[in-house]
């Protein structure tokens, strides 16, 4: 019985473990790709340390909304754009976010996932099926 | 008795002068010791009039001295400071604040203080010690101007002939259908240029203008905030922040290098009726030509030749002229007189590429025309040798104002720092 128990354990690790060795996998790739999308399409407004441009276009490092848990709005912003004058943890920024509609869910979802592991960011991975849920509901 | 009184009122009459010339004179300032930071021309040194003020955009001098500042972000509730130096020493140590308006142009004319809110103009009356006669009694003469938050700010300068010019600047990168869209066309001819993209001319005795009682003076300019009349040729200047992102917009047409060094930011001297061709073109400093904008069919290659003006001057791309003045005084060199200082905010989109700016230029001219070539004349705002993020930058350079005795004054809108740059030699 015991000799069971210690194989059972023994699997069980192996097992979690390897599945997250997987999905760090996954993540990292998610994360290379989505790197290329921001430096594309990103970069020129939110830098390349995501700081942004003081009063013109907002700051992705650090910021409330990027780490926060309302992945939908995130997506919405990449696929809408943004031409709102919209108050972000305190400021104000005057140019107006183009809607990216052409970018997949997959690119959708590594350049959010790059974004929110980058900088002093640490927020969750964004998955395919996460963009492909809120863009149903995009009109 | 009657005679030593009156060697007594002469002579004390004669220290007070004396006194008096001390307090006002460059030469006999102590600059700060590390000249406020800046790097500067041989024979010049600078101070800190005032630091950690707030967003300090465009700031004027009055004939006493007295620093008024436009505030970009109320401070107590209030949108415009006044800065006395009591002591004579250069720096300010009184500071009092009225208008519950934010924005950027201020301006003095004769007894009038102009300032802008990002829609309108207002003027207040100055007494004879420069001050304001009552903060209270603001004359709205300019109102309804466009805000739409890009590009908002309303700069302002006077003529000698009552009028005040404005700058509205578009709400909009290049008039694409949608802004800042890859791939988007422009709309033609872009709306955008019934009520912003130009400059318009109002008359400084009149109340309530807005674009019917006023004058398109000129158009085609995509965001101005550098302006000043030229007393000397009697003319308008104007320097414009050129488009942003050629190569995001249409990748195939440009590089992200190409992007990154183009369009020229540009001074014009503006005539009335003048067109500088936004959105239609921008110009290349490389080719001395004027390209048409790829949401109108350019590819880079395809010019422009007739219809717009051309440029007086024209710098590196994006790096923000946000302050122009010519200087009149007498402090400087000789060869400073009528040239044009410009304050340039610094660049956020030469990206792959250090970021550019941050720093004031100076602009010779000879015979009411700029040589050609311009040079940095202060630099060290940022307090970086390589600006790489815009957020680094610890100071940057927007408003530029003459003092009366020929000082130069450049303001900060990142930490509200005022500084004072004289010459010594």
């Amino acid at each position: 019985m015991q000799r069971i128990f210690i194989v059972f354990v023994f699997v069980f690790f192996f097992v979690a473990g390897a599945s997250a060795q997987t999905n760090n996998k996954v993540v990292a790739a998610s994360i290379a790709r989505g790197k290329t999308v921001y430096l594309q399409r990103c970069m020129v407004c939110h830098q390349a340390d995501g700081g942004g441009v003081p009063k013109l276009n907002a700051p992705l490092d650090a910021s409330t909304a990027v780490n926060g848990s309302d992945i939908s709005k995130l997506i919405k912003y990449i696929v809408k754009g943004l031409n709102d004058r919209i108050e972000i943890d305190g400021e104000f920024y005057a140019n107006a976010m183009p809607a990216a509609a052409d970018l997949t869910d997959q690119q959708i979802a590594d350049v959010l996932t790059f974004i929110r592991s980058s900088w002093s960011n640490k927020a969750a991975a964004v998955t395919v099926a996460q963009v492909k849920q809120t863009r149903s509901k995009l009109k | 008795m009657k005679k030593v009184t009156q060697i007594l009122v002469f002579s004390s009459l004669f220290v007070s002068m004396l006194l008096a010339h001390v307090s006002t004179s460059a030469q006999n300032i102590k600059p700060d010791a590390d000249n406020a930071g800046l790097t500067l021309p041989k024979g010049f040194a600078a101070l800190k009039v005032a630091d950690n003020l707030g967003r300090t955009r465009h700031i004027v001098v009055n004939k006493q001295g007295a620093i008024y500042a436009k505030l970009e972000r109320l401070d107590n509730g209030k949108g415009i400071l006044v800065l006395k130096d009591t002591d004579g020493d250069g720096r300010a140590e009184t500071k009092t604040s009225f208008g519950n308006y934010t924005g950027t142009g201020i301006a003095i004319k004769g007894n009038y203080l102009y300032a802008a809110s990002n829609k309108e103009v207002f003027k207040y009356a100055l007494n004879d010690n420069g001050d304001i006669v009552d903060e209270n009694a603001a004359a709205t003469i300019v109102t309804g101007l466009v805000d739409k938050g890009q590009h908002n700010s309303k700069s302002i300068t006077l003529d000698n002939a009552g009028n005040i010019y404005v700058n509205v600047g578009a709400p909009s990168n290049s008039c694409q259908e949608k802004d800042r869209t890859k791939g988007s066309m422009g709309m033609m001819p872009c709306p955008i240029l019934d009520s912003a993209g130009g400059i318009w001319q109002f008359k400084v005795d009149q109340l309530n203008q807005s674009y019917a009682s006023g004058v398109r003076y000129a158009t085609g300019l995509r965001n101005v905030v550098g302006l000043d009349w030229n007393n000397q040729l009697n003319q308008l200047f104007v320097t414009q922040h050129g488009r942003d992102m050629l190569n995001n917009l249409f990748p195939d047409l440009y590089d992200t290098t190409v992007s990154a060094e183009l369009p020229s930011e540009t001074m014009y001297a503006i005539k009335k009726g003048d067109n500088a061709g936004w959105p239609y073109i921008y110009y290349d400093h490389f080719k001395g030509k004027k390209m048409m904008a790829p949401e109108y069919g350019g590819d880079g290659v395809k010019t422009v030749d007739d219809k717009y003006i051309n440029p007086a001057m024209a710098f590196p791309a994006h790096m923000a002229p946000n302050g122009l003045l010519f200087y009149t005084g007498n402090q400087f060199p000789a060869r400073y007189k009528n040239g044009a200082f410009i304050a340039f905010h610094g660049s956020w989109n030469r990206s792959p590429l250090p970021q550019e700016g941050y720093y004031v230029v100076f602009v010779p001219y000879e015979n009411g025309k700029p040589t050609g070539k311009w040079e940095v004349f202060a630099n060290g705002f940022s307090g970086k040798s390589v600006v790489k993020n815009p957020r680094d930058a610890q100071h940057r350079p927007c408003g530029l104002a003459e003092g009366p005795d020929g000082s130069l004054y450049v303001s900060d809108d990142v930490k509200g720092t005022i500084y004072r740059i004289m010459y010594q030699k």
